[in-house]
């Protein structure tokens, strides 16, 4: 196949994305969007809700003629404060993307053969049902398996718990921040939750360990990162990357990939030797400080050096300064920690070091989050299904999300048929095959399904291994569940469209209720139109609907966050009512209570650690079919020691291509030659590499790091998949 | 008259691009051109590293070589504070400006005109500050009038330290970088 140059493609599609006047020039698809919106002259701001990422910031939609024009923070919301980032700016670019899916498909190749009939929604959603039907009559509802990300999937899984599915997952535990929730909550009894709960902005010293901050542009976090720069905050970055944050950073350190833990094992030992905890606070609120005490001994900086590659006096001297400034200091507990497979003990170990630093719900460190309450719908209650869900068999992971599943435990089920077949996968908002290590599980477990639905908005990768796919309305054209974040401050946000959907696109609620009906389960839906639904719900906490509509935000009253602000210190989750640097439940089912360091393996002589992360202006595999965000940065780059490359013969700019220990070889790759970053390891941004040719823009546009993590080491605690096991090599092309 | 500069705190600035993405869809900047762009600049050797990360520009020249070399009168010092603009119907594209700014800030645009950034103009007749400067997540830019005392940008160039870009060319840049 030719590939698109950007120049042809302008040619082909007759658009440019040039903006208000210009932009959508002489489209059809958007043409039906003017029509309906022509008697809309200037412009026109409408309220919403971000869905870019899983910040949720408050925006403001401009509209004008009709055409959308720009999107702004919205001033009164907590989480942008009046500023989005560039994600959430280029969100504009999402609604224009000419290659969104436009109209329900069925497949009518083999699987992956990404040949389609168009067809109705009708048609789509009678086929859908029918195999659901069919599948669970002859397996029962357990042999469906779903998978959904983001706050656009909660009509869909209330349709689909109310036909008797408990198989839900979501990668935000397995693959990102499950090991740090589990942490927090085996040592306080209380997560993190996502916006974090990390004070930074008044916070005079924290440390950053691998948390790239910056790059990954969680906005409100980011602005406050800016903020205690300014105010002259101590950072401490610990990554074997000179990260965006390092450069913000007076100490960095750049740490040997894979012995995190060592690191702070060894802050934990000054801090208890040089006795620079808070003592009143260990007496009143910890449990278990002289085990801990007797357990850290062996763990000295310079035993640390060894292992971590970082000088004894720099590990004494910025643990002293985390000390100094408690309790406005803290470690961040960091969002993506799925690295290496034992990412429980490592958290736990920042759990630790905050306890003795005294700093939980202080100001500068941890607020206690708050949250607006509004009553949920009265559905009836759904069906009480006995059976046992798929991805956890025995309890094999004692701590394995609830909420979010184990993503690859359903994966294995339906590889294996164990502990029963898993027939249907149901996916939502999620690329899994950009998502899940191990790519070729994915595609063998796929091939064993009777059917799979792919609801997204894009032709992903994961789309084109579907059955059906029906195209999603993207959330600058829909209502959605309203934004009920715990924060700073409790407030409602409302999700509503900013501008018509250009094709035959419908909203996920739409989605979930007309299958509903479908699978002859409308009493779940006693609302109609999802304004029934959300003004229900405004109204019955006592709020004005047309309020929320107006100003897209409500804040409630402020309440204390910090014990500074006189709120009470209470442990009543945790078994012995207190911080448990010693876990009783991590005792009780046979693990260490006390975080324990193994060192990582190491990698093979030619072969470098594969790391990767965030660029600001991408979310996940999402947002390279955006036409704004792709114009920032088009493809990814392997970022590769200068010495090394050097030694290589690679120029900075090169192609090349990296082959992991399993002898995959990655799509063709530019290489970043670069000092910002260790000898014995390689960086990637997640999300590119594309292998869907229908996403024009991004296909093999540079190289998939979930191509290559072949070998993921699972968390026996809770099941999460260490990604950071992986060695490549590096060739020219 | 008022002068109207911007400072940009690079002691802040995390090169995230948002003020790109935000000047391109406040003014339709077409694809494949941007009107602002960020520039890492690091020195030193692993470990030991200094990064220094600027949003650049145009510079809104006192100086501007642009405005010399146009041919036709297109490339203009506006009333507006001082800044730089470039009238569209007087542009022949003959990229002589271009070719004359030290900042590599201009571009053709594909309707034939050289373009840039205009410091917003729109915006800041509305008393509304540059949609990069709005947007900025981290708050490491300012906008405002270098002729007021008390204006932001006044006072942070009186308190703190700071360069502007190719100060040998003599062009008298009204970008200032904090550092």
């Amino acid at each position: 196949m030719e590939r698109l140059t950007r120049r042809k493609f302008l040619q082909i599609s007759g658009t440019t994305f040039a903006g208000a006047g210009l932009l959508v020039g002489g489209t059809k698809m958007i043409q039906s969007t003017l029509s309906a919106n022509e008697k809309n002259k200037g412009v026109v701001k409408i309220p919403s809700y971000c869905s870019i990422c899983f910040w949720k910031c408050g925006l403001i939609g401009y509209v004008k003629d009709g055409k959308l024009w720009k999107l702004e923070g919205n001033p009164i919301d907590p989480l942008s404060r009046g500023r989005l980032c560039p994600r959430g700016n280029g969100g504009v670019g999402q609604h224009y993307d000419p290659d969104r899916l436009q109209a329900p498909l069925v497949r009518i190749s083999n699987r992956g053969g990404e040949e389609w009939k168009v067809t109705t929604w009708d048609e789509a959603l009678n086929y859908t049902s029918q195999k659901l039907v069919e599948i669970k009559d002859k397996y029962g509802p357990q042999a469906i398996a779903v998978f959904s990300h983001g706050p656009g999937g909660a009509f869909l899984k209330h349709t689909l718990r109310a036909f008797g599915i408990k198989n839900f997952s979501a990668p935000s535990f397995a693959q990102c921040r499950g090991p740090r929730e589990v942490a927090f909550e085996l040592t306080y009894g209380e997560i993190i939750g996502s916006p974090e709960r990390t004070d930074i902005k008044n916070s005079k010293c924290f440390a950053l360990i691998g948390s790239h901050i910056g790059e990954n542009m969680h906005n409100s976090q980011v602005q406050e990162f800016a903020e205690a720069i300014e105010k002259g905050a101590t950072i401490i970055v610990v990554d074997p990357r000179f990260s965006i944050a390092a450069s913000k950073a007076k100490y960095y350190l750049p740490i040997k990939p894979g012995t995190d833990t060592a690191l702070l094992l060894a802050w934990i030992n000054v801090l208890i030797q040089e006795k620079l905890y808070d003592r009143d606070f260990v007496d009143k609120y910890t449990f278990g400080f002289e085990q801990l005490k007797e357990y850290i001994e062996p763990f000295t900086p310079e035993w640390a050096f060894v292992e971590t590659g970082i000088e004894p006096n720099l590990i004494r001297e910025t643990i002293r300064e985390l000390a100094r400034y408690k309790p406005a200091s803290f470690v961040h507990p960091g969002r993506h920690v799925n690295w290496y497979g034992n990412d429980v003990q490592r958290i736990r170990a920042i759990t630790i070091i905050n306890a003795l630093l005294g700093n939980w719900n202080r100001k500068g460190a941890f607020f206690k989050p708050v949250k607006m309450e509004i009553p949920k719908y009265p559905y009836p209650p759904y069906p009480e299904m006995d059976y046992e869900v798929v991805y956890n068999p025995n309890s094999k992971y004692p701590f394995a999300g609830e909420e979010e599943g184990l993503t690859q435990g359903i994966r294995s089920a339906t590889i294996t048929g164990e502990p029963y077949p898993i027939k249907a996968w149901i996916v939502y908002g999620t690329n899994l095959i950009q998502t899940l290590p191990n790519q070729k599980e994915t595609i063998e477990a796929i091939n064993k399904l009777d059917f799979l639905l792919v609801i997204d908005v894009i032709p992903s990768e994961i789309a084109m291994w579907a059955d059906v796919v029906l195209p999603e309305t993207v959330y600058l054209e829909r209502y959605d569940e309203l934004n009920i974040s715990s924060f700073r401050v409790p407030f409602v946000g409302i999700r509503q469209p900013v501008v018509a959907p250009p094709h035959d696109q419908r909203d996920g609620w739409w989605i979930a209720r007309e299958l509903a009906i479908k699978l002859g389960l409308e009493k779940f839906y006693p609302w109609k139109h999802i304004e029934e639904y959300l003004r229900y719900r405004i109204e019955s906490a006592g709020l004005s609907y047309e309020q929320l509509k107006t100003d897209g935000i409500i804040i409630g009253e402020e309440q204390p966050i910090y014990v500074d602000d006189g709120l009470n210190l209470e442990f009543p989750y945790t078994n012995t009512g207190k911080i448990e640097l010693y876990s009783t439940q991590l005792a009780a089912k046979g693990f260490s209570p006390f975080p324990t360091y193994e060192r990582p393996p190491e990698p093979p002589p030619g072969y470098f650690r594969l790391l990767f992360g965030r660029t600001p202006v991408h979310t996940f595999s999402m947002t390279q079919s955006n036409p704004i965000l792709m114009d920032m940065v088009a493809e990814n780059e392997v970022w590769i020691n200068s010495d090394v490359a050097e030694t290589l013969e690679i120029k900075n700019g090169d192609y090349i291509v990296l082959k992991n220990q399993d002898g995959v070889v990655s799509n063709k790759v530019k290489a970043r030659v670069t000092q910002r970053i260790r000898p014995d390891c390689v960086y990637m941004y997640h999300g590119f590499g594309h292998t869907s040719r229908r996403l024009r823009r991004a296909y093999l546009k540079g190289a998939s790091d979930a191509q290559l993590i072949t070998r993921y080491d699972i968390d026996p605690i809770m099941g999460g998949t260490g990604m950071n096991n992986n060695f490549v090599t590096i060739e020219k092309v | 008259m008022a002068r109207y500069a911007m400072v940009i705190d690079t002691t802040k600035c995390v090169g995230c691009m948002d003020c790109v993405v935000a000047c391109k869809t406040e003014n339709n900047v077409p694809e494949g051109f941007n009107r602002d762009w960020i520039t890492y600049e690091t020195i030193g050797k692993f470990p030991t590293l200094h990064m220094e990360i600027r949003s650049e520009r145009c510079n809104h020249c006192d100086n501007p070589p642009c405005v010399y070399t146009c041919p036709t009168g297109a490339s203009h010092i506006s009333d507006i504070g001082g800044i730089v603009l470039v009238d569209y119907q007087k542009c022949i594209g003959c990229k002589a400006c271009i070719a004359a700014c030290p900042y590599d800030a201009r571009f053709v645009h594909p309707d034939g005109y050289v373009s840039k950034c205009t410091f917003c103009e729109h915006r800041i007749v509305q008393g509304l500050d540059p949609a990069c400067v709005a947007s900025c997540p981290t708050h490491c830019m300012y906008f405002g009038d270098l002729e007021d005392p008390n204006s932001e940008v006044k006072k942070l160039l009186n308190s703190r330290k700071y360069r502007v870009l190719n100060p040998e060319t003599g062009t008298k840049p009204q970008i200032y970088y904090l550092i």
